[in-house]
C-alpha cells in the first residue's frame, strides 16, 4: 500500500508538486497520466525514494520511506526508467544476476541463480544471456531491464514511461505484459504514461496530475468522460466504447 | 574458464619476461648485484606497481564518470595532485614525503570532486564534451601551478613531476609506492559496488547501493594512486585511459572480472613503453610519459573513432 501524504516538492523554487494526497489501491496497476509538466516522474521518483520531498511524507505498507534502509527498500519496491543509458558493458547474464544484488550484496547463492534462469526464461532472453548488453537492439534491451526487475523480485514495480520509443506491436505487447505481472505474479504496479488509451484498456486504477496536483483518482470508466479529459489536458477529446472499452479519438480534435 | 585460466598463464608469463627484458637494460653491466638491488629491480618494481594502478584508477574513473574517455590525467586529478604538492613545497620546503603525499591526495580529491561538479552542471550528455571540459580543466590546474612555480622559483620541480620519469627511482626513494597495493586490492573488493555506479545513480540507488558513497570512497582511492604514483614517478598519461578501454572491449565491464585483467595489462603496457623509451636513443632515455603520450593519444584516436562509429 502506498499513501503519499501532503507532499510538496520544487525545483529552483519552482513548484512541481503541490500538496498531493493520494492513496494508491492495494492491488492491481496503477497509471498516471496527466499533460507535460504535471509532475508525473518527479512524483514516481518521490515514491521510489530516487528523490526527497520539500514537504509531506510517502509511506510503504505504513512505514514511511524515510524510516526505510536502502537496502531494505531495494528489495520492496523497485523503478524503471525508460532511457536507461548504459554505456558500460555487461553480459545479460551478469546484467540480470545484478539485479539480485539487495539480495545477495554481491555474493549469489543458489537462490540467486534459480531466481535468474527464471526470469531469463519468463523474459525470453536466454538466447542473447552472453552477449553484451550495449549489442542488443532496442527491444531486446528493454525485455533484459525487465528481467533485471523481476529478479530484484520485489513486490512494487514503477515504470517511467515504458511505452517511449516502442513501436505499436511492442507497446501492446509491454502492456499485456505488465497485466501479467499482475495477474500472474501478483505484482503491484504503478505506471507514468502518456497515452489514455492504453491507461484505459490496461490498468485498475488511473490517477490524473495536472499543473502539481491530483486531477482525478479513480476507475478508468469514471476518467474517460469528455469533459473530465477536456479538463485535464485543456482540448476536446471525444469518447467512444469499442468492445467494452472507452477510448477517446481525439486525433482530429 | 579454460581459455581464462590460459589467457591468465600467458600474460603472466609476459610480465615475467618484460620484468626481466626491464632489469637487464642499462649501461653497466649486471656484473655485480648491487646494481640489480639499488637501481634496476626498484624501477621495475615501481613501474608494475604504477602501471597497474593507474589502469585501476582509470577504470573507476570511467565507472565513476560514466564515460569512457576520461582518466586521473584528464580530470584535473593529477594535476590538482601536483598544485597540492607545490604548496608544500611552497609552504615547508622541510615537509616530509608523508606530508607531501596527504597534501597531494586531499588536493587530488578536492580537484576531482570540483570537476564532477562543473560536468553535473553542464548537464551535458555528449560523450565528448564531458572528457573535453576535464582537459580544459586540467590545463586551468596546470596553468596554476606553472604560474605558482614560475613565482616560487619551482619550474624545474614541476617539470620534473608532470615528466613520468622512471630513470631516478633507487632504493629507498620509490617505497612509498607500495601504497598503491593495498588501495588496488581495495578498489577489487569494491569492484560490483563500482560496477554499479557505473549504470547510474537512479539504477545503483534502486540497487540499494548508497551511489554517493560508493563515488567519494572511488575518488578516495583514485587519490591515493595519483598522488603516490605523482610523488615518485610523476604524470604519466593515457595508461589509465587506454587499457580499461581495450579490456571492457574485450571482457566487459564487470569489474569483478575484468579488474584483475586492467592491472595486469597496465603493468605490461608501462613496462613495455619503458623499455622502448630506455632502448630507442640508448645509451639515454626517453621519459617513459611521452611514450605514454605519443602511444596513447594514437590510440585514444582510435578508440574515439571506433566507439563513434559503433554509435
Amino acid at each position: 500500500m502506498i499513501v503519499v501524504e501532503q507532499v510538496t516538492r520544487h525545483y529552483d523554487r519552482e513548484p512541481v508538486l503541490h500538496a498531493v494526497e493520494l492513496r494508491l489501491a492495494a492491488a492491481g496497476l496503477t497509471a498516471i497520466i496527466g499533460p507535460n509538466g504535471a509532475g508525473k516522474s518527479t512524483l514516481l521518483s518521490l515514491i521510489a525514494g530516487l528523490d526527497q520531498p520539500d514537504g509531506g511524507q510517502i509511506f510503504l505498507d505504513g512505514r514511511p520511506l524515510a524510516a526505510y534502509t536502502r537496502r531494505e527498500l531495494a528489495t520492496s519496491l523497485t523503478m524503471l526508467r525508460q532511457r536507461q543509458a548504459f554505456n558500460a558493458r555487461l553480459r545479460v547474464r551478469e546484467l540480470v544476476l545484478f539485479g539480485r544484488y539487495p539480495h545477495h550484496q554481491g555474493r549469489p547463492g543458489a537462490a540467486d541463480y534459480a531466481k535468474l534462469d527464471e526470469v531469463m526464461t519468463y523474459m525470453h532472453v536466454t538466447e542473447v544471456a552472453d552477449r553484451f548488453f550495449d549489442q542488443l537492439s532496442g527491444g531486446q534491451q528493454q525485455r533484459v531491464l525487465i528481467a533485471m526487475a523481476l529478479a530484484q523480485d520485489t513486490p512494487y514495480l514503477l515504470l517511467d514511461e515504458p511505452l517511449n520509443n516502442l513501436d505499436i506491436p511492442n507497446a501492446v505487447a509491454m502492456m499485456k505484459l505488465l497485466r501479467r505481472f499482475v495477474e500472474d505474479l501478483g505484482k503491484r504496479i504503478v505506471i507514468v504514461i502518456h497515452d489514455v488509451n492504453f491507461a484505459s484498456c490496461y490498468s485498475d486504477e488511473v490517477i490524473a496530475l495536472k499543473d502539481g496536483r491530483v486531477a482525478f483518482q479513480g476507475n478508468p470508466a469514471d476518467l474517460m468522460v469528455p469533459k473530465m479529459l477536456e479538463s485535464i489536458y485543456g482540448m476536446p477529446m471525444p469518447v467512444q466504447v469499442i468492445d467494452d472499452k472507452p477510448v477517446s479519438f481525439y486525433y482530429l480534435s | 574458464m579454460g581459455s581464462t585460466l590460459k589467457a591468465g598463464i600467458v600474460a603472466g608469463l609476459l610480465l615475467g619476461g618484460l620484468s626481466i627484458v626491464s632489469l637487464s637494460i642499462g649501461v653497466a653491466d649486471l656484473a655485480s648485484l648491487d646494481l640489480l638491488w639499488a637501481s634496476r629491480l626498484p624501477r621495475t618494481l615501481a613501474l608494475v606497481l604504477t602501471g597497474m594502478s593507474l589502469a585501476v584508477a582509470g577504470m573507476i574513473m570511467q565507472m565513476i564518470v560514466q564515460n569512457r574517455f576520461v582518466e586521473p590525467a584528464t580530470t584535473g586529478t593529477l594535476e590538482c595532485a601536483a598544485l597540492g604538492m607545490l604548496g608544500v613545497l611552497v609552504w615547508n620546503p622541510e615537509a616530509s614525503v608523508f606530508t607531501r603525499m596527504t597534501v597531494a591526495t586531499i588536493a587530488a580529491l578536492a580537484g576531482t570532486l570540483l570537476y564532477l561538479q562543473l560536468i553535473r552542471r553542464i548537464r551535458w550528455e555528449s560523450t565528448v564534451i564531458v572528457p573535453l571540459v576535464g582537459m580544459v580543466y586540467a590545463g586551468i590546474a596546470g596553468a596554476v601551478a606553472g604560474f605558482i612555480a614560475f613565482q616560487e622559483d619551482l619550474l624545474q620541480t614541476l617539470y620534473v613531476w608532470m615528466q613520468g620519469d622512471f630513470s631516478a627511482i633507487l632504493r629507498g626513494r620509490y617505497e612509498l609506492l607500495w601504497m598503491v597495493l593495498p588501495v588496488s586490492i581495495l578498489a577489487y573488493w569494491s569492484a560490483d559496488r563500482f560496477t554499479l555506479i557505473g549504470l547510474g545513480r537512479e539504477t545503483s540507488e534502486t540497487l540499494g547501493i548508497p551511489y554517493r558513497w560508493i563515488v567519494t570512497w572511488g575518488l578516495i582511492l583514485i587519490s591515493v594512486i595519483s598522488a603516490s604514483t605523482l610523488v615518485t614517478a610523476g604524470l604519466i598519461p593515457f595508461v589509465g585511459l587506454l587499457v580499461p578501454n581495450l579490456v571492457s572491449l574485450v571482457m566487459g565491464d564487470n569489474l569483478r572480472r575484468a579488474l584483475p585483467w586492467v592491472a595486469l595489462s597496465g603493468a605490461l603496457l608501462l613496462l613495455l613503453c619503458d623499455i622502448v623509451g630506455r632502448l630507442i636513443t640508448f645509451p639515454y632515455e626517453v621519459p617513459v610519459g611521452t611514450v605514454t603520450g605519443l602511444v596513447g593519444s594514437a590510440g585514444f584516436l582510435v578508440l574515439l573513432a571506433k566507439r563513434h562509429a559503433r554509435g
